[in-house]
Parts: C-alpha cells; sequence; structure tokens
C-alpha cells in the first residue's frame, strides 16, 4: 500500500469503521463496560478540545481543568434552578466555560511556552478555589448533587438517562459533534492561521496576524469544548466536585494528548482509551495508581517523542514510504 | 499596632520559606531552562525525611542537616538519568518528565509512610513562646524569620560575590557562551539542581515543626512559588525574594482584612502584574 492510500484509509474509512463500531457496542459488551467506554469518551473530547491548544496552536495549558469543572458547575446549577433541558445544560456548560476561558485567557496568552503553562494552572486552580470555598453556590467540598437529570427527548420519543446504554448514546453523539466541530475548525483557514503561530508566531506577527487575539479564539474554542465536556461528565456522575478542577485533573488531558501523540488529529482520543485501560489495570493489582502512572510515564516521555499513536504511524507511514 | 506586627511576623515567617522555594525554581529555570513541577515534592520530601532522621537519631538539627541532603543527592540522580535525555527536546516533554516524578514522589511517600499527617516536636531551645503584646507567640517562628533572612543574604553573597555564583550566573545568562570559555556545563547543571533541591528541602524540613506533615503539603507551595517567581520574573534572584515577601505578607494580612476573600489574593496579585508588566518585576525582556 502506497503513503497515499495509507492516508486515505486513516483519515476517512477507519474512523467511520471505528464509530461504527463504537455506535454498535452496547449490543454485545457488557454494561460496566459500556460505562467505561461512556466516560473514555467524555475524556476524549476533553482531550481533543485541549489539543487544539498543544498540539495546533502550540500552546500547553496546565489549568483545562478549570473551564471543565466550570462546565459541569454550570450544568449542575442550570439542572437544580433552570429549566430540565438536557442542550440548555449542555450550552450553559459550554457557554459558560468559554466565557472563563476568555477572562482568563485575556491574561494568560500575554506570555508564552512555559509562562503560558505557569499562568493557565495558576488560574486554573483559581477556579478550583472558587469552587472548593464558596460553599452557598458550589457546595464546597462535598460537590453538587444533580437529583433530577431530565431524560433525552427525540421528537416524541423518551429515554432516560439513568440507562447506561442511552447515556452512552447520548454521550457518543456528542462527543461526535464536537470531534466534527473541531475538525473543522483545525481546517478551516482560521485553523491554518493557528498551526502557522506554532510554526513561527514571529513570522505570522510580521505578515500581519493577530497572534493575540488567535490565541485568544482558539482558548476560548478550547474552554467551550471542555466545558461541553464539563457538563457531560456532570449528567454522567449526577455531580460536580470540586476535584475534577484541580490541577492534576488538568494533567490528565496532557498525559492523554502525550500517550496517544499531539501531531494526531485523533491521537487523544485513543490516548484517553490508553489511559483508562492502564488506570483499569493498575487499580486492579494495587492502590498506588500515580506512582506507577509516573513509573510508565517517565519512560514514554523519553523514548517516544511523538506519543505512542504518532510514534507508530511515524513508523508506518516510513514503511509505507520504503 | 499589635494585629501589624502580628501578622507581619506571620506573613514574613511564610514569605521566608516560599522565597526558599521560589529561589531554587527560578535558579534552575535560569540556568537549567527546565520548570520543576516535582520542586513541591521535594519540599515534601525534605520534610519527610528530616523526619525520618530525628527518628533514627532524636536532633532536629541532624535532620535539618541529613534530610535536605539526601533529596540533593536524589536530585543528582534524578538530573543525570532522566532530565537529561530531554533537554532541547519540546517543554511538553520537560514538563511532563517533571510532573511523572511529582506522581511518583507525592504516592511514593503515601507508600512509605503511610496517608496520614505527621507532626515533628521544634528543638527544645526554641520550642517556646514569648509574650508579644497580650498574645504568647512562638519562637519558631521568629527563627524561621531570622534563619530565611540569614540564607537569603548567604544566596545574595553566593550568587554575587563567590567564583561559583559567577560561573552559575554566566551560564544562566548564556549557555553557550560559558561552555565556550570552559565551564562545565553538564556537572554544573547537575550541581544547580541538586542545589535547588537542596534548598526545597531544607524549606520543607524547616516547615515540618510549624505545620503538619503530609502528602499534599508540597502542592500548595508549588502553586505560590509558581505565581512568585512569574510576577518576580523568572529567573529573577531579587524577584523571588520580594515575591515570596509580598506573597507571605499578603495572605497573612489578607487573613484578616479579606475573610474568605483571601484565598483570591495570590491570583489577583498575578494578575496585577502581568496586566501592569507581563515580563515580571525584575524579568528580562523576552
Amino acid at each position: 500500500m502506497g503513503a497515499e492510500g495509507f492516508q486515505r484509509l486513516s483519515k476517512v474509512r477507519l474512523p467511520a469503521a471505528l464509530w461504527l463500531a463504537l455506535a454498535l457496542s452496547p449490543l454485545f459488551l457488557p454494561t460496566y463496560w459500556v460505562i467505561i467506554l461512556t466516560e473514555i469518551l467524555i475524556m476524549a473530547l476533553f482531550a481533543l478540545g485541549f489539543n487544539l491548544l498543544l498540539g495546533f496552536t502550540g500552546l500547553l495549558s496546565f489549568g483545562q481543568a478549570g473551564f471543565f469543572g466550570t462546565g459541569a458547575y454550570a450544568a449542575a446549577l442550570l439542572l437544580e434552578h433552570g429549566p430540565p433541558s438536557l442542550l440548555l445544560a449542555l450550552a450553559c456548560g459550554g457557554l459558560s466555560a468559554a466565557l472563563a476561558a476568555l477572562v482568563v485567557g485575556y491574561l494568560c496568552v500575554r506570555r508564552d511556552e512555559i509562562y503560558f503553562a505557569m499562568l493557565t494552572l495558576g488560574f486554573g486552580m483559581m477556579l478550583f478555589t472558587v469552587a472548593h470555598n464558596w460553599r452557598e453556590v458550589t457546595g464546597g467540598s462535598d460537590g453538587l448533587p444533580v437529583f433530577s437529570v431530565p431524560p433525552l427527548e427525540v421528537i416524541f420519543w423518551e429515554w432516560s438517562l439513568f440507562s447506561p446504554t442511552v447515556m452512552y448514546l447520548f454521550t457518543l453523539i456528542t462527543v461526535t459533534a464536537g470531534t466534527l466541530f473541531l475538525w473543522r475548525v483545525v481546517h478551516s483557514p482560521f485553523g491554518l492561521m493557528l498551526a502557522s503561530i506554532r510554526e513561527n508566531k514571529e513570522r505570522l506577527a510580521f505578515a500581519g496576524g493577530p497572534v493575540r487575539s488567535l490565541r485568544l479564539a482558539a482558548f476560548v474554542i478550547a474552554g467551550l469544548v471542555s466545558g461541553v465536556a464539563g457538563a457531560l461528565f456532570c449528567l454522567f456522575n449526577h455531580m460536580a466536585t470540586p476535584d475534577i478542577m484541580h490541577w492534576s485533573f488538568s494533567a490528565r488531558p496532557v498525559l492523554m494528548t502525550i500517550l496517544g501523540g499531539a501531531g494526531v488529529f485523533l491521537g487523544p482520543a485513543l490516548g484517553a482509551a490508553l489511559f483508562f485501560i492502564l488506570e483499569h489495570f493498575i487499580t486492579d493489582v494495587t492502590e498506588s495508581w500515580m506512582f506507577f502512572l509516573g513509573c510508565v510515564l517517565v519512560p514514554v516521555v523519553v523514548f517516544f517523542p511523538r506519543g505512542v499513536l504518532g510514534t507508530l504511524l511515524h513508523r508506518l507511514e516510513k514503511g509505507g514510504r520504503a | 499596632m499589635e494585629i501589624f506586627v502580628l501578622n507581619l511576623l506571620n506573613g514574613l515567617s511564610w514569605g521566608m520559606l516560599l522565597f526558599l522555594i521560589a529561589v531554587g525554581l527560578t535558579t534552575v529555570f535560569g540556568v537549567l531552562g527546565v520548570l520543576n513541577f516535582a520542586h513541591g515534592s521535594l519540599f515534601m520530601l525534605g520534610a519527610y525525611l528530616c523526619m525520618q532522621a530525628m527518628r533514627i537519631f532524636p536532633s532536629f538539627w541532624l535532620g535539618l542537616l541529613v534530610g535536605p541532603l539526601c533529596v540533593a543527592v536524589l536530585a543528582a540522580i534524578i538530573e543525570r538519568w532522566l532530565l537529561r535525555p530531554v533537554y532541547g527536546r519540546d517543554i511538553t516533554f520537560q514538563l511532563l518528565l517533571t510532573f511523572s516524578i511529582l506522581l511518583v514522589l507525592d504516592d511514593g511517600v503515601r507508600l512509605v509512610w503511610g496517608p496520614g499527617y505527621h507532626v515533628v516536636d521544634p528543638p527544645a531551645l526554641l520550642a517556646g513562646t514569648f509574650p508579644l503584646f497580650d498574645h504568647s507567640y512562638p519562637v519558631y517562628k521568629v527563627f524561621l524569620v531570622i534563619l530565611g533572612s540569614a540564607t537569603g543574604l548567604a544566596l545574595w553573597f553566593f550568587f554575587q560575590r563567590t567564583r561559583w555564583g559567577r560561573i552559575i550566573r554566566a551560564a544562566a545568562s548564556d549557555r553557550e557562551m560559558a561552555e565556550g570559555v570552559g565551564i562545565r556545563v553538564p556537572l554544573l547543571y547537575n550541581g544547580v539542581f541538586a542545589f535547588g533541591a537542596w534548598l526545597a528541602a531544607l524549606g520543607g524540613a524547616l516547615a515540618s515543626p510549624q505545620q503538619s506533615i503530609g502528602p499534599s503539603m508540597g502542592e500548595r507551595i508549588i502553586i505560590e512559588s509558581f505565581i512568585v517567581v512569574v510576577s518576580g520574573g523568572m529567573g529573577s534572584f531579587p524577584g523571588a525574594f520580594l515575591g515570596a515577601l509580598v506573597l507571605g505578607l499578603l495572605e497573612s494580612f489578607g487573613a484578616v482584612f479579606a475573610g474568605r476573600f483571601q484565598m483570591a489574593l495570590p491570583f489577583i496579585l498575578l494578575a496585577t502584574v502581568l496586566l501592569a508588566r507581563p515580563r515580571g518585576l525584575f524579568g528580562k525582556e523576552a
């Protein structure tokens, strides 16, 4: 198979087949794995949104959990006090996270590289502090439970999200929509501008490109996607807790993206799956999952400079050319 | 007046600990170009090892000597075998690597010493309190302020006046040039990383009689020391000093005047500095 044929396969047919397998999986997977798969999909969307910054704009955000959590809390608050609508909850989660990202991003895009990472980390922790300490609104460290999740309504059918399969399919559809949206963004002229920031921001600035506003726009979009993922997570867990805003949670999309490969569009999604499978097997054996995660990550970082999927694809492509 | 003096002392004693962490973080960044996420974990490890040393030889002073030295040796090993392969790679990899080290250290501490909190008694000499206005104030906090200022002065002297300090500053300002004039840069990197770790661990050991020792003690201080070094200017010694003191004072006075709003003060400081002077108070032009 030539390199071109391989690329076509990996760009269209492979994801389509994968999606079909995912959509049909509740038919043959046990419920337990359907629930795990739901969580993987939510985290995959979170990681894909994060990768718009890291892989496509060259910005490492270490505070993405702040927006994920903002989305989760916004959805929880809306479901408790507002109209019972799933779509509204998702939209509310996404928009409030985007708003938070606009404010935080305005401050953070002033610096790059390491400073950007530290600033996003700091301001992400600020959002965590708010969730953790503003007891009256967020329930503090106990979190904010969601007692009534509205059913999924399509025309005149109604399904309760308490069924794991319905929750899974609802998640799959939302995550697919989010992924297609990100795919569109990355392949638009705007996405190309972002790539040019990653490659050489000075040159773009000399050519008259508004580097700061473009970065801010990417940050807001990533925040929006993180917020939608957070709102889904809240529906999935029936609760929003402050620990999903902590910086150790911000590290998850970073780890997933590096595991999967930042240079491949679906790399972070594969990374999310790898991460959960790893967590599943390690926690079966020992409680010190973080300890072993660290032990696994060190060699991955040192020996797989493109991430696991990235390194494998690179090998395959080189093989295809030969 | 009374409240003022008490909070001044509280703020300075926390600020001095912050300074010990921040100065190591900022020096390692200035010379090696690596931001060490695990720096807070080295602080924590310093406290644990000091406690462990005190169980073997029952003296706080010996613990203060042995604990940080062990951490420095560990840091030298980490630099040689883990960090060295990722120099020159994308910063994401460096951050992830130090983050992985943080995971291993934080969870490793839990494996060895358990998830609970531990208490270390201050040495008998500094255990008491002394009357200050109508309150009794712990001697140990005053000791921290004095020791912190002395360390600050000693470090300033080291960086400005000694041969090794000059070498470190030279390497920080231009690595290639330093290599060109015959400085053994790999050895220097190793030494600087171990030295930064030693300072962090010293801070941890010094903090141990004052706060309980637990697996999460590195977390608060690493976030705050990030705020210190970014607002002071990355790689800047006076920036780290001023930033640490300002943050320490802001928090202690904030606890009195701002109530629950106090938690937001460090971030407001950071945002203000960024808006007014994005490169930090003492930062060089990027």
